[in-house]
């Protein structure tokens, strides 16, 4: 009985309420890694326009574009903030459900860093010492074994033999992927275990899968959580080392220390010039079918990558952003409404 | 029996004031119980102790932020160059275009304190204040146009960081790779307290103000969430209380005794023990899926208290059944049956005798119920009420069901994840206020239960 009513309740305020495309914000989803950017766009953007300020929930790239391919209409959300691209999976997702025109806006890049506790031991990693560190299987004189390293010294006798002890963002972040590719699967050429492991036999996609791989011997930690978390784990194991966003670390520089990678300290600079070599792009798309229908979203868009927002001065690059050289090509882009092709 | 005549004459012969053995022996079971249950309650006391402790001695800072009064030269070459004074003119010029302004507003001030610094640049100085001032003034100038040209004193929020030197959070060390701040502007900080430019005071808008982005901390605030709150609230409160009530008076009334109500009883019993998080699922695949996405009713929507509201009342009901009929078995036969000797019909035994003297109980049960909801987190993450949300007031009180919200608690845990330690502060602050409401609410439950409570 009490569902009925429910229901029935639910139903009769709906009716009252407006009917459909009533919404008068804008509604971004996605990734957590963008969500700061696009809250401190979000929050200029209602200063300097007569919008309402946009909405931001955060979930993570995949849950985001999820909702945002769930189709045309008030009840799904016009903006999707991603920390990779979209894949043609995705887009054919949302082609079934007939969001077909989507416009791909890259507002920058995020650098990836990894920071130890404030007092301890200074670090400067290539991704080869990762490799070594983390990989279940490595190459040592010549033949690939399971990984023996249990302290940093194992691994690079210049570290100092302290436990290793890696906080690594779980598997649904896209952080992750970026850690496996330019970190760990490059760690595993430059040592050349990907040589010896395709010179026993395995074929090349088997060899590329087994080099991204982390060893279950509890060394390595996946946190799912966010870098709040990983910061947490750090204060309670001095020990520990962890991967953050270029942006968490410039705010928490009082407990964090950063290791260098390859010799190259992350700042924005060293980033944006592709020197420090663990960056990926930070995307979000827009729904064009929603263009026009809800008011702001095309203005929000064009904020969001004006120079004085996205730019080298702007509060975005404040915050930690690496702004991106191309903006030009982006905001002419979207003044077109320029579509990624459909489908293809 | 024989054993026992037996025994008594080997028995010893004592005076009942000597303590033998045994007795010792049980004297001393009953004083290790006592403390025992003392131990456990002076351990308990404790953690409650360190439990409030902690909340105020972290949370209070949030009440209070630091401060900077500024005279601004409102330009009018910057803010109206056309000078005819058009809204839509000055409405172009963007918060940027009021950077210069408050660059030379910070120089100015320096320059008439007689302060010494190194910081010459604009976008240096206005690191001291919080991003939200060209915003403050931007909003200021639309709305008193006749006053550009004229220099008006603006009261901004210092930054996070300067916040921070002047609770004891931030030090110079803490500063030394810090790009948002230096030591430098600390030392100028210093100067400006002895002048009396930067003060530190009560700020109404940690409470009554909306979420900020998570470059400025020192502006975000709790108003908007717990409108939010507010507005699930009712919803709770006007579907769970006649639901609840009409439910429980049924089944405890009128209701045959058979399987089907015993069935019943048991799946309501459980249902009160089903995890919160549950019930978000269900409103997601459910209000927002099923009745927002495949019935297309606009107003289910995510981040909407009124599925919010619907969710958490969907987990209150049960509290609330179990806490009526409690009330309604209470009451004892012989009113009913009184009632139902002198003639009244069953429905007017229940409604002009039971359900009154029920009443006292049936609100406490309602208000704990409450109380439990508004303290509810999980859910709502599920059904899309946390990130940055809570940042536009409601237009009307339509649209403060439709329109998205976050929650109290949920704005809470949006607040301790982001990256600014100032967060954190504003976190416990939060925990403050939420107690401040649970507290109340629970003080009112026992104010009633003791004004209206009658015992049989």
């Amino acid at each position: 009985m009490s569902f009925l009513k429910l229901t029935a309740s639910a139903v009769a305020i709906a009716a009252v309420s407006a009917p459909a495309f009533a919404r008068d914000n804008v509604q971004v989803a996605g990734s957590s890694t963008v969500l700061p950017y696009a809250s401190i766009v979000a929050e200029a953007f209602g200063e300097n326009f007569d919008f309402p300020t946009p909405v931001v929930e955060s979930g993570g790239s995949s849950a985001g574009l999820k909702r945002f391919c769930e189709g045309v209409g008030a009840n799904t959300v016009d903006v999707a903030n991603a920390s990779r691209a979209i894949r043609e999976k995705e887009i054919k997702a949302c082609a079934d459900n007939g969001v077909t025109d989507i416009m791909e806006v890259r507002i920058g890049y995020d650098g990836i860093v990894f920071a130890s506790d404030i007092d301890g031991a200074t670090f400067e990693f290539t991704p080869a010492d990762w490799f070594n560190a983390l990989s279940p299987k490595v190459l040592v004189d010549g033949a690939i074994i399971d990984n023996p390293n249990q302290t940093w010294a194992d691994v690079n006798p210049a570290f100092p033999a302290q436990q290793i002890a890696a906080f690594i963002p779980g598997t649904k972040h896209g952080t992750r992927e970026v850690f496996e590719e330019k970190v760990l699967a490059v760690g595993c050429e430059t040592t050349g275990a990907l040589k010896a492991m395709e010179a026993a036999g395995m074929s090349e996609d088997d060899a590329e899968d087994a080099c991204i791989k982390v060893r279950t011997d509890g060394l390595s930690t996946d946190i799912d959580g966010d870098y709040t978390e990983t910061l947490a784990r750090i204060d309670a194991n001095k020990d520990g080392i962890g991967v953050f966003g270029l942006a968490f670390y410039e705010n928490n520089t009082d407990k964090l220390q950063v290791a260098t990678m390859s010799g190259v300290t992350p700042t924005t600079e060293s980033i944006s010039t592709g020197e420090y070599p663990v960056s990926r792009p930070l995307f979000f798309y827009v729904k064009k079918a929603h263009i026009g229908v809800i008011p702001g979203l095309k203005e929000y868009a064009e904020f969001f990558v004006s120079d004085e927002v996205a730019g080298p001065d702007g509060p975005l690059a404040e915050y930690g952003l690496v702004s991106d050289p191309e903006l030009a090509l982006t905001q002419e882009a979207i003044a077109n409404e320029q579509t990624i092709a459909s489908g293809s | 029996m024989t054993d026992a005549s037996n025994a008594a004459p080997l028995r010893e012969k004592k005076s009942l004031l000597v303590v033998d053995a045994r007795t010792k022996k049980r004297n001393a079971a009953e004083a290790r119980f006592k403390m025992y249950g003392i131990i456990a309650i002076t351990l308990g006391l404790l953690f409650l102790a360190v439990l409030l402790t902690t909340i105020i001695s972290r949370g209070t800072g949030a009440f209070t932020q630091t401060f900077i009064s500024v005279p601004v030269e409102l330009r009018e070459d910057k803010l109206d160059k056309k000078g005819n004074r058009n809204l839509e003119d000055i409405k172009k010029v963007s918060t940027f275009g009021y950077n210069p302004l408050l660059g030379d507003a910070l120089s100015a001030v320096i320059a008439e304190g007689g302060f010494t610094t190194e910081i010459t640049k604009s976008k240096e100085l206005r690191k001291l204040l919080s991003s939200s001032a060209v915003g403050q003034m931007r909003a200021y100038v639309i709305e008193n146009t006749d006053q550009i040209g004229q220099t008006v004193t603006f009261d901004f929020f210092a930054s996070s960081r300067v916040d921070g030197y002047i609770k004891g959070r931030v030090t110079r060390e803490d500063l030394a790779r810090d790009k948002n701040l230096s030591a430098e502007h600390l030392d100028l900080v210093d100067q400006m307290i002895e002048a009396g430019v930067v003060r530190k005071k009560f700020n109404p808008s940690f409470i009554f103000g909306a979420d900020a982005s998570e470059s400025r901390p020192e502006q975000a605030g709790l108003g908007v969430s717990m409108l939010g709150s507010l507005f699930m609230m009712l919803v709770v409160l006007f579907l769970a209380l006649p639901i609840g009530v009409a439910a429980s008076i049924y089944l405890e009334e009128f209701a045959p005794k058979n399987r089907l109500t015993d069935l019943i009883e048991v799946n309501i019993s459980n249902l009160a023990a089903v995890p919160s998080i549950v019930f978000g699922i269900l409103g997601l695949a459910f209000f927002i899926q099923f009745c927002g996405g495949y019935l297309g009713i606009a107003a289910m929507k995510a981040s909407a208290p009124l599925v919010g509201g619907l969710v958490l009342t969907l987990m209150t009901l049960p509290t609330i059944i179990i806490s009526t009929r409690a009330a309604l078995k209470a009451v004892p036969p012989s009113i009913r049956d009184a009632a139902l000797g002198v003639g009244a019909s069953k429905m007017q035994t229940v409604f002009h005798h039971v359900l009154p003297l029920a009443a006292p109980g049936i609100l406490t049960g309602t208000i704990i119920g409450l109380a439990q909801a508004l303290g509810e987190t999980a859910p709502l993450l599920l059904i899309g009420m946390v990130g940055y949300i809570a940042s536009n007031y409601p237009d009307s009180v339509l649209s403060g069901f439709t329109d998205p919200n976050s929650a109290m608690p949920a704005q809470i845990f949006e607040w301790a994840k982001r990256a600014d330690p100032a967060f954190y502060e504003r976190a416990w602050g939060g925990i403050i206020i939420l107690l401040v409401f649970l507290m109340t609410m629970n003080i009112i439950a026992i104010l009633l239960r003791r004004r209206f409570e009658r015992r049989w």
